[in-house]
């Protein structure tokens, strides 16, 4: 029915071949074609930042990229998000601090915490509200996420 | 075996109660591994869509679904006349899962389409043709009430015009309704005429409260499935397993038992999922047709425009008091917008109307509302159930009477204020109240009668930013609610050979906890660490009834539950450890994973060893089950009167404001929170819940705005509705009032939905305090501050309506 492309990138530091219709997003190949659902469906239009990935090392709204664009990228998804001391701090500061309560927005929430304090070690807490700005959350009220991210910081 | 002789080992006294737990899911949840309902997917599966209307009211004169049909990859599709047996849905019963020859709102479900992928699956819709005759559309609830409005249920009437003359008892959506009048609620104590006649000062006031949603992160979604015998299986997210088992059972004619739900990890609920909406019925009869499993997504749009809403109410609202600032009467006439169907949040009156009559001490109080069928969205079910609309009126009427009266504010509420053991005009019975320290609390914390005054007396001084502080109270339940005849949850609790617990409970997570809640309860009964138990809460096949995540019951009824299991296995374990051991029953204790001497914490065995012996003797029955129910009180009769709740739970916001008079822009700067929560049993948790609350509320004060327009949604987005952001949030400063309710878990009251309540309101006398001008509409966007604070904002009067 419609454009077949192959592309080949890293996925969470492993080469990945893939082939995908050139009008599908990148979530939609990370979950759908791959099967990593991690990485959440919240509004398809780069407005909540569920969806956040990082990409070469920034993050972005994977809602909003091609998945055709990822061809010869480094990706990186919250399951991949693993072989780095600062993001195992990060998960278990959310954890301890309560900032998780329904969860959906969690994923999104790390990738974009994370790719913050690689770019801003020291975050304070304004740095990191203004940081997440991108990234809703229903349930926490922010609080309790911003506490965890600004925790991490000198971990 | 003499204890003394040995040794002992001495355990000290520890406890779980107050101290901050981390949410048992979080792990997965933080590492991407929680499946939720969009990350499941069984073999076989197929893809479910829904063409909805594109008219909002009109008759459906054809639908062509031939070339649909014909698509490769389409497995079925059907429209209401492939379900002959469809039955009406909905709290009212008012409409069809697929709708039969009229469509009455932007979301009707039209026909719906079964495919190897959504992709074929939407592409199936775009072929669908729908002819349409258009009706007068009805979006104004004013409107819609007048006698002679054209009608949004007309009964039927046969072919030349003549009434048809349908049997007594057949619901709405067949026989239809001689008004648009959805629902009416008539409450009254007192005498309002005496109590205006004792008043020294009476204020009148319309509010307006508009349409605001859930919005809730994950989509909504389902997966139904037959199996070969034709017994269901749905992976749901449902808050409500069990009753809606059975509703499921009733529109499929089947049988209940044949039913089986499983509830993923819900991406948040705050209500939305309190009734069964028409996807999930849809979804179950393309799986029935297809014979294979069904999956149904809504998209962002869809989530937007076929959710329930919070009840967009106009109110007017009459009080007085006396000079010395007794409350005298409260007279309230609401008119609710009910959109097209009725859901839930027609019944919100019902709380509504607990906070008119009892919220302060209300001596006379006359309370009458009618919710009408419009064109719009249908209102449902929203954390807070009405108490955030009463409360806006209610605590600017407590500012504006106290100002009127000359009397501090604070002080006025005070005087009004219940003290434990006192029972309202409606005849709720406050068994534990810690009202007036919620009140001070809040009060001293914020400096709320220093600032008060600053603000006030800093208006007319130059500069454009104000800053303002306003405060208001709430009530709301907090030991369950009496909303069905009964208000139970079961537990299954199961020791196993290593002294590690299974907590099987009917009681649903839905991102708010009570996994965590519940197993500090069973673990500090049994003195075991948290590590030692394991929750089973989604699957109807194996936990007991329960009747659902709703009225901040679930701490409460479900806590009580699993407390009385975890009781009846340590009673049994201190049984064979006295038997075993040679030691009083009661002279024994469970303690850091041991039996202990109660009196000094002197080990007498590991309790691991005492289980692993247990369970190869005769008759070890570590299976432990029971069920709580509401304690016996006096449930409310016809007239609204008596109990609704085991308990009461309060709170105090105080809202700092800082208003820019030149762009009408209000930020949110502080809020000051006091909650009444009987006993704080997860302080990570209760905070989590609380601060939730209060943002969720900043929205509803400030930013989220469904926009309806003559029945179409304007926003159905994030982009332009409006969510509250991180860089937005106030400085939140939360206290907790321990009033240690007899009846709760460790003293423990509900508090799920409390903190939203109140936000609105105080965030309007913030705006009074710092401008001298008073909001009676929301949400206090610029365009409105800016407007009301030049004056440019007719005064809202909506004029008490009466039927006979």
């Amino acid at each position: 029915m419609s454009l077949k492309h192959d592309i080949e990138f890293t996925l969470n530091g492993v080469k990945r071949h893939v082939s995908v219709d050139v009008t599908m997003n990148a979530l939609a190949m990370l979950r759908d074609v791959i099967g990593l659902t991690g990485t959440k469906y919240g509004c398809g239009e780069g407005e909540c930042g569920a969806c956040t990935i990082q990409v070469d090392g920034v993050s972005l709204n994977s809602c909003l990229m091609f998945a055709v664009d990822c061809d010869g990228r480094n990706v990186t998804t919250i399951e991949g998000l693993a072989n780095d001391s600062k993001a195992d701090a990060l998960r278990e500061s959310f954890v301890e601090h309560g900032a998780v309560q329904c969860g959906f927005c969690t994923p999104g929430m790390i990738m974009q915490a994370d790719h913050l304090l690689h770019k801003h070690p020291h975050a304070d807490e304004a740095c990191v509200k203004r940081g997440i700005e991108g990234n809703l959350c229903r349930c926490t009220g922010y609080k309790k996420i911003v506490d965890a991210i600004v925790a991490v910081d000198g971990a | 075996m003499n204890v003394a002789e040995k040794k002992a080992r001495v355990i000290e006294p520890d406890s779980l109660i107050g101290k901050r737990i981390p949410k048992m899911d979080a792990p997965e949840k933080a590492s991407g591994r929680t499946r939720y309902i969009h990350d499941i997917n069984l073999s076989g599966q197929l893809h479910g869509k829904i063409l909805r209307s594109s008219r909002i009211h009109a008759l459906i004169k054809s639908i062509d679904v031939s070339a649909a049909r014909a698509l490769p990859g389409v497995h079925v599709v059907i429209t209401a006349a492939d379900i002959p047996d469809q039955r009406p849905i909905g709290v009212a019963k008012d409409h069809f899962p697929l709708k039969v020859g009229r469509v009455r709102s932007q979301r009707d479900e039209i026909a719906a389409v079964a495919a190897e992928s959504e992709e074929i699956a939407e592409a199936a819709l775009k072929l669908i043709k729908v002819e349409y005759e258009d009706l007068p559309v009805i979006s104004d609830p004013e409107q819609a009430i007048m006698p002679g409005a054209a009608l949004i249920h007309p009964e039927p009437h046969g072919a030349d015009g003549s009434h048809l003359h349908l049997k007594q008892g057949m619901s709405i959506a067949h026989k239809g309704k001689p008004d648009n009048i959805a629902m009416r609620f008539d409450y009254v104590h007192g005498d309002v005429v005496q109590g205006e006649a004792e008043s020294d000062v009476v204020v009148e006031d319309t509010f307006k409260l508009h349409y605001v949603t859930h919005c809730c992160m994950g989509v909504s979604g389902m997966i139904a499935e037959f199996d070969a015998s034709g017994n269901l299986l749905m992976y749901s997210n449902t808050q409500v397993p069990f009753l809606h088992k059975r509703e499921f059972a009733d529109y499929l004619n089947m049988d209940p038992a044949r039913i089986r739900i499983i509830q993923p990890p819900i991406g948040g609920g705050f209500g939305s999922k309190l009734d069964i909406y028409p996807f999930e019925v849809i979804c179950l009869y393309l799986a029935r047709a297809a014979k294979r499993p069904v999956k149904m997504l809504f998209t962002r749009e869809e989530e937007f425009l076929a959710s329930p809403t919070r009840q967009p109410v106009l109110l007017t609202l009459r009080s007085g008091c006396k000079k010395d600032g007794t409350l005298t009467f409260r007279q309230v006439h609401t008119l609710h917008d009910n959109g097209a169907y009725t859901s839930w949040g027609a019944t919100t009156p019902f709380v509504m109307m607990q906070t008119f009559s009892s919220l302060y001490r209300v001596p006379h109080c006359d309370y009458h509302t009618a919710a009408v069928y419009t064109n719009n969205p249908y209102a449902g079910s929203f954390r807070g159930y009405g108490n955030l609309q009463a409360t806006f009126a209610i605590e600017q009427h407590m500012d504006m009477l106290a100002e009127k009266i000359g009397m501090d504010p604070l002080e006025f509420r005070l005087k009004n204020a219940q003290d434990a053991g006192e029972t309202t005009g409606q005849g709720m019975s406050f068994k534990s109240c810690g009202f007036k320290d919620c009140i001070t609390t809040a009060a001293r914390r914020s400096d709320y009668s220093r600032k008060a005054r600053e603000n006030a007396a800093n208006r007319g001084k130059p500069g454009n930013i104000k800053r303002g502080i306003g405060m208001a109270s709430m009530l709301h339940v907090g030991g369950g609610a009496k909303i069905y005849p009964s208000d139970g949850c079961g537990t299954i609790l199961k020791m196993d050979d290593f002294a590690n617990v299974t907590l099987i409970t009917g009681a649903s997570e839905i991102g708010q906890g009570s996994e965590t809640v519940l197993s500090q309860l069973v673990c500090e009964e049994l003195g075991l660490p948290i590590s030692a138990i394991t929750v089973v809460n989604n699957d109807t096949a194996i936990t007991p009834w329960d009747v659902g995540v709703h009225a901040s019951r679930t701490t409460f009824i479900a806590g009580n539950s699993a407390i009385g299991a975890a009781k009846k296995a340590k009673s049994k374990i201190l049984a064979v450890a006295a038997k075993k051991y040679d030691v009083a029953e009661d002279e024994l204790d469970l303690r850091g994973g041991f039996v202990i001497q109660a009196a000094s914490g002197e080990v007498v065995v590991e309790l691991s060893k005492l289980l692993r012996n247990l369970h190869f003797q005769d008759k070890a029955e570590l299976v432990m089950t029971t069920f709580y129910y509401e304690p016996p009180s006096v449930h409310q009769d016809k007239g609204f009167k008596g109990d609704v709740s085991a308990a009461y739970a309060w709170g105090t916001q105080v809202v700092e404001v800082e208003v820019d008079t030149d762009t009408g822009q209000v930020r949110m700067t502080k809020v000051t929170g006091a909650h009444d929560v009987g006993r704080v049993l997860n302080r990570l948790g209760i905070e989590g819940q609380i601060e939730g609350g209060v943002v969720m509320g900043q929205g509803y004060a400030l930013t989220e705005d469904l926009l309806i327009q003559n029945g179409v949604m304007k926003n159905p987005n994030f982009r332009d509705y409006k969510l509250v952001t991180a860089p937005e949030i106030p400085e939140m400063d939360i206290a907790f009032i321990e009033s240690m309710d007899g009846e709760g878990p460790q003293g423990a009251k509900g508090v799920g939905e409390a903190p939203s309540i109140c936000i609105a309101a105080a965030t309007a006398n913030a705006i009074a305090n710092a401008t001298g001008v008073r909001m009676y509409e929301l949400p206090f966007t610029p365009e409105k501050v800016y407007r009301a604070l030049r004056g440019q904002t007719p005064k809202l009067y909506w004029k008490p309506w009466k039927a006979d």
